[in-house]
């Protein structure tokens, strides 16, 4: 207890240091506000956002490109993962695509998704999707092959059929892992959306981010950036909440 | 008792069964060679034999859990394919599902039969009452003693109401003591057939042992069977165990009746245990 409170205490002084030098240089004539901006005017500019109602419009595209992203990517990677486990032969016959498709910068792709889905979210869904697919894939792949041999063969003496192998043993067990990788997911949604507006979109985070750079205007990039870092944190303390329930028998 | 009526019904009927993997060099490995053996409906065997004899081999043959390269194992007259249906399986390690709770994980083998959620959890609940864990039905595994786990692994086998019981040296990972406790339970259990049985199941359950401790083969078991040194392990003596029961373990073992088998069993499965020091030396 004590030493959470000295953890708080510590993140505390550590922003208003932070905080605090940037604003006193940029007061003092070290930096040049132009090419950094400072915290002062970056909370002044989300205030305004917040309260002219314009980032919820651009943040709501966001969030549902970056949860689309994340629910299909994850449901492809998880069942592709399972699928691919559990057929060690077709697993081998694609590794070297898997692999290959996994090398692919991602952010060479955008402007192809945005040729073949348009200036609308679907694009910036795909691009999350890619980024998506391979973390929940690898999590769920490595999570099933990992599961306990004694426990799926005290399952299958007990009765179970392969579907229920799955349900019972296997996905608990991927669960794990699939858990420890969607906190990386998610953040990696998010980027994939925001990247994909950044290239080429009239709504979202990203398309708030470039429209600032393109009038160097670093005070909105650093307050784009400031906002997109808080909803990650936020989303991903959610998920923390739901894998300690979810994995409680952990004990 | 109707012992005049009961037919001697062979439960398990291993047919010069052999069983080979491939090591990972490709060459064959024996473990299993010609083994043929009946063991009757009801009967408490224990297989015992040195380290590597491929006992648990064996067990998982009769599971189904592996199939053999040579041979027939029949259970209950019909030739064994696939899972042995008959059976329920007790593993020396951990086989609880960890994120179900005691309930969940003694109730499992009815869900998956299909009974409906209710029932199942009525009978699991008296299955805890009855192995003394009726205060922990919502306890996860990881919350629980060893001893208390093998409690739960073992409602969660006997609430099916299988015929057969296979053991894969369950009781190896507790202490002595825990150990005790764990084998007078067992007896117990096998002793006093389930009343509410399926109708047909007011019979004994037919349970094989694997252990590699004389001293428990012999103070559970009807029968010891000897497996030999591997590879290529073989049967080498059957013996009958016929100290009366009920058993109390607590003394058995320092009986005269006790001390003569142990004495007369050992001197066969010493022979077993000096060829494969031997041979295990001969590798290292």
């Amino acid at each position: 207890m004590r030493e959470r409170a000295a953890v708080a205490a510590w993140r505390a002084g550590l922003a208003v240091v932070l905080l605090g030098g940037w604003q006193y240089a940029a007061r003092v004539g070290a930096i040049d506000p132009f090419f950094l901006s400072r915290p002062s005017d970056i909370a002044e500019r989300i205030w305004m956002w917040v309260s002219s109602a314009m980032l919820w419009r651009h943040l709501a595209v966001t969030l549902e490109e970056s949860v689309l992203g994340l629910v299909i990517g994850g449901i492809l990677g998880v069942a592709t993962g399972f699928v691919l486990a559990r057929s060690p032969f077709a697993a081998r016959v694609l590794e070297p695509y898997i692999m290959m498709l996994n090398a692919v910068p991602r952010v060479v792709l955008a402007p192809l998704f945005l040729l073949w889905f348009g200036l609308g979210i679907w694009s910036k869904v795909a691009l999350a999707v890619t980024l998506v697919f391979f973390v929940m894939f690898f999590s769920a792949y490595q999570g099933v092959r990992e599961a306990n041999r004694v426990i799926i063969d005290n399952v299958r003496m007990l009765g179970a059929t392969e579907r229920q192998l799955v349900r019972h043993v296997l996905f608990p067990s991927a669960l794990t892992w699939i858990f420890s990788s969607l906190q990386v997911s998610l953040g990696f949604a998010m980027v994939g959306a925001v990247v994909g507006e950044y290239l080429g979109a009239t709504r979202g985070l990203g398309y708030m981010i470039s429209q600032a750079e393109g009038t160097f205007d670093t005070t909105g990039v650093f307050a784009g950036m400031f906002v997109l870092s808080m909803v990650v944190v936020s989303a991903s303390a959610g998920v923390s909440r739901l894998e300690r329930w979810l994995l409680r028998w952990k004990g | 008792m109707h012992a005049c009526i009961v037919a001697v019904i062979t439960a398990l009927d291993f047919d010069h069964v052999s069983h080979e993997y491939a090591t990972p060099d490709g060459r064959p490995y024996r473990v299993i060679d010609d083994v043929s053996l009946a063991i009757s409906a009801g009967a408490f065997v224990a297989l015992v034999g040195p380290s590597g004899c491929g006992k648990s081999t064996l067990l998982n043959l009769a599971a189904g859990l592996l199939v053999p390269t040579a041979g027939k194992i029949r259970i209950e007259g019909e030739e064994l394919c696939g899972i042995n249906r008959h059976a329920t399986y007790m593993f020396q390690e951990d086989a609880l599902l960890p994120w179900k709770n005691v309930r969940g994980n003694v109730a499992l083998g009815l869900a998956l039969a299909g009974t409906n959620r209710a029932d199942a959890e009525i009978r699991a609940n008296e299955w805890l009452a009855r192995v003394g864990l009726a205060a922990f039905a919502s306890h996860y595994p990881a919350q629980l003693s060893g001893g208390m786990r093998k409690r739960v692994a073992m409602a969660q086998n006997w609430i099916l109401e299988r015929s057969q019981v296979l053991m894969d040296e369950p009781f190896s990972a507790l202490d002595v003591h825990t150990r005790l406790l764990m084998e007078t339970e067992l007896l117990a259990l096998w002793d006093q057939p389930s009343d509410q049985g399926l109708g047909s199941r007011n019979a004994k359950r037919t349970v094989i042992f694997v252990t590699h401790d004389l001293e428990e083969a012999i103070a559970l078991a009807d029968e010891v069977v000897i497996l030999s040194a591997g590879p290529a392990s073989h049967v080498v003596a059957r013996h009958a165990i016929n100290l009366e029961r009920p058993r109390n373990l607590l003394d058995l073992r320092t009986s005269s009746a006790f001390e003569a088998l142990y004495r007369s069993i050992w001197s066969v499965l010493r022979e077993e245990v000096v060829k494969s020091q031997q041979s295990a030396a001969h590798r290292a």
